[in-house]
């Protein structure tokens, strides 16, 4: 499976804002096919409202993202697992929305081959975590967005999601990545503290922002 | 240069009202006294309803403006989902309590002219369902606005509440009317207004038509500047902890 | 479109699922009627069509507030806002699942509860006439309202207090069928009425719901 030498996320002059009152500002980034980026700085700087962004869920205050069509698969705190579904039933759902076939290699990938047939309210904190990473694989998506993936998993699987990264990224695929430890890839990194949005000072059009009262 | 959008603007907007909002204070003060005084001392007794008929002077602007209200509550919602004017939203949202209490006094004044003339202090006419369907549209579009915390969300939601709700508001208009003709045979209860309205009245009612008007802007520029001010306090104490 | 349809009536069936739970409601409110009515069956006959189409409709409305919240609180619907999907097929696709485990199974129930309450004879074919045609416009705005109340804490009763206004129309024409076809009286036009809503409602609704969905999901 290869993605392709197109597949390139660029992120030109973003903008962003949480609640109506800009956060970060003036980013620029590229994230080639093949590459990771690892986003790093405080918690509450921005980075999940940046990943939320860049996956399309809200629009930025200004800037261009441009990414190849459906070609973003997003994973954030949540997994969007059914209790009551179990393991098989709920990747079969992901892989029929995505339009794709075969669950074998997402479930060999994150070593869940055993549980195939549990509720996955019946798993524990850590393969809850390792079924939601799968649904990635099952997408067939090349960009990867990923809000602090590693939560709640051991050491062991955090090996196997840094294994499931570079495997992805060996085949084409790209990673941006929001995450406080080191995954032993090979990535560049962004710290986003130096983006954070100036108040008042907006080099944009604030108009749409409480900005605009002031 | 003076394009109606320039007074989008909040500050651009807080600036004109604060101009424009005494003289409108007082023009609706003088209207509505010149209104009601001649309605209610200078007109004579209605041969047939006596006294009671000049409750009309109260009850027919109200009337008037709980619908207008919500159609200029659905016109700047359709504004802010085009164009994106804070200012439009939020007059929306400033209009909609004012709405709320028109309707209020058109159905309470109706039932107090009601008692008199038809004997009871309600009845499922269509027109009267129709006011009591509003005013629960009413108050689910301010619940919402309450509900909501972050206020370009809840501008967003309200809106298009607000124009699903007139499109709905619309038909229970005519769902009501078939209803009741399905129940009973012929308007016995009908509140035509023409025929009650003989031309000594309808001057006085047209001034406090007008009245009322003028009231409902005088308090949706007041109403829109203190949301203004809400969100500028607002956005001043994010600035605050952000810096 | 299928596999959203799929799960969601697998999650229904399930444990927990709340499939029975409308139904369960329905027969209490109709149980209920008579001991706050009488036993007359004159007076229950006639009323009958009216409080069959309240029960439903409150029926409907318990389990409005489940077609949206569960996938919003565990991260499903951030996931299908960013699937292939369009998010005017994914409210669709809710509303239809609620209408079949929620509209269909009254449809289907409320002759059953309309010989407790002595519904005329010639009423029983309204009845199911006027529900199949009235509450798939039910679900379609509950799932409006849905969309509209989904991340709030204690949105329920928002729910109800933004959904009911909205179904003013639909009850009244759905009701009057019932209630005409039961007495014999001519019912083309509430019945032209009612499935000229449904039909509008299933048409232009769902685009209202995605927007409401997604400014929700920013």
């Amino acid at each position: 499976m290869g993605y392709g030498r197109h597949m390139t996320l660029t992120v030109t002059d973003l903008t962003i804002s949480r609640g109506g009152i800009p956060v970060l500002e003036g980013l620029n980034f590229r994230l080639d096919a093949g590459r990771a980026l690892v986003l790093r700085g405080p918690n509450g700087v921005g980075k999940t409202t940046l990943l939320r962004t860049v996956a399309g869920l809200q629009p930025p205050v200004t800037g261009q993202i441009t990414n190849p069509p459906e070609s973003i698969a997003y994973a954030a705190h949540s997994d969007g697992l059914k209790a009551t579904l179990t393991v098989a039933e709920n990747l079969h759902f992901w892989a029929d929305i995505f339009g794709t076939k075969g669950i074998d290699k997402a479930l060999a990938g994150f070593d869940l081959e055993g549980l195939v047939d549990r509720p996955a309210g019946a798993l524990s904190a850590g393969q809850k975590r390792r079924l939601g990473l799968a649904r990635l694989l099952v997408s067939e998506r090349s960009i990867w967005i990923l809000d602090e993936p590693t939560v709640s998993l051991d050491v062991a699987s955090v090996a196997m999601f840094a294994d499931a990264v570079r495997a992805h990224l060996a085949t084409g695929g790209s990673a941006l990545i929001a995450t406080h430890i080191d995954l032993g890839l090979d990535a560049d990194v962004l710290d986003v503290g130096p983006f954070r949005a100036v108040p008042g000072s907006g080099s944009g059009d604030f108009d749409g922002l409480d900005e605009g009262f002031l | 240069m003076a394009s109606i959008w320039e007074y989008a603007n909040p500050v651009k907007f807080i600036r004109t009202s604060e101009m424009v909002l005494p003289w409108v204070s007082i023009l609706a003060t003088i209207t509505l006294v010149v209104g009601l005084v001649w309605g209610f001392f200078f007109t004579p007794d209605d041969y047939r309803q006596g006294a009671t008929v000049k409750i009309i002077y109260l009850h027919v602007p109200a009337a008037l403006m709980a619908i207008n209200v919500w159609f200029m509550m659905l016109v700047t919602s359709l504004i802010w989902l085009v164009r994106r004017h804070h200012v439009s939203a939020l007059a929306a949202k400033a209009a909609a309590p004012v709405g709320i209490i028109m309707t209020v006094i058109a159905l309470i004044t109706g039932a107090i002219w009601g008692q008199p003339m038809w004997g009871t202090w309600w009845a499922w006419d269509p027109r009267l369902t129709s006011f009591l369907i509003l005013f629960l549209f009413y108050l689910g579009y301010i619940a919402l606005w309450e509900a909501i915390d972050n206020p370009d969300t809840a501008a967003d939601l309200t809106s298009v509440l607000c124009l699903v709700g007139s499109v709905f508001a619309i038909l229970s208009r005519y769902a009501v009317n078939f209803w009741n003709q399905g129940l009973h045979q012929g308007a016995s209860l009908s509140l035509d207004k023409k025929e009650n309205v003989a031309d000594v009245f309808s001057t006085p009612l047209y001034i406090c038509m007008v009245g009322f008007g003028l009231l409902f802007i005088a308090l949706v520029f007041l109403r829109t500047r203190t949301e203004i001010h809400k969100r500028r306090t607002k956005a001043l104490l994010a600035r605050e902890r952000l810096g | 479109m299928i596999a959203l349809l799929s799960r969601d009536m697998k999650l229904a069936m399930r444990a927990g699922g709340g499939f029975g739970l409308g139904l369960a409601f329905f027969l209490i409110v109709t149980v209920l009627v008579p001991f706050g009515v009488g036993p007359e069956s004159g007076l229950l006959s006639k009323i009958a069509p009216g409080i069959l189409w309240l029960g439903a409709l409150l029926a409907c409305l318990l389990s409005l507030d489940r077609i949206l919240a569960l996938d919003w609180e565990d991260g499903s619907l951030d996931l299908l806002a960013t699937s292939p999907l369009p998010m005017e097929a994914v409210v669709s696709v809710k509303a239809l699942a609620h209408w079949i485990t929620t509209g269909l199974p009254l449809t289907l129930a409320a002759p059953l509860f309309g010989l407790l309450l002595s519904l005329p004879e010639a009423g029983y074919k309204w009845l199911v006439i006027s529900l199949i045609l009235g509450t798939p416009a039910l679900s379609v705005i509950g799932t409006f309202g849905a969309a509209l109340t989904v991340g709030l804490k204690r949105g329920g009763l928002l729910l109800s207090l933004l959904v009911l206004p909205l179904y003013v129309p639909t009850l009244i024409f759905g009701a009057e069928l019932a209630r005409r076809g039961a007495v014999g009286l001519e019912t083309t036009t509430p019945m032209l009425m009612l499935a000229g809503i449904t039909a509008g409602t299933i048409a232009l609704l769902p685009f209202a719901s995605a927007l409401v969905l997604r400014v929700n999901l920013r």
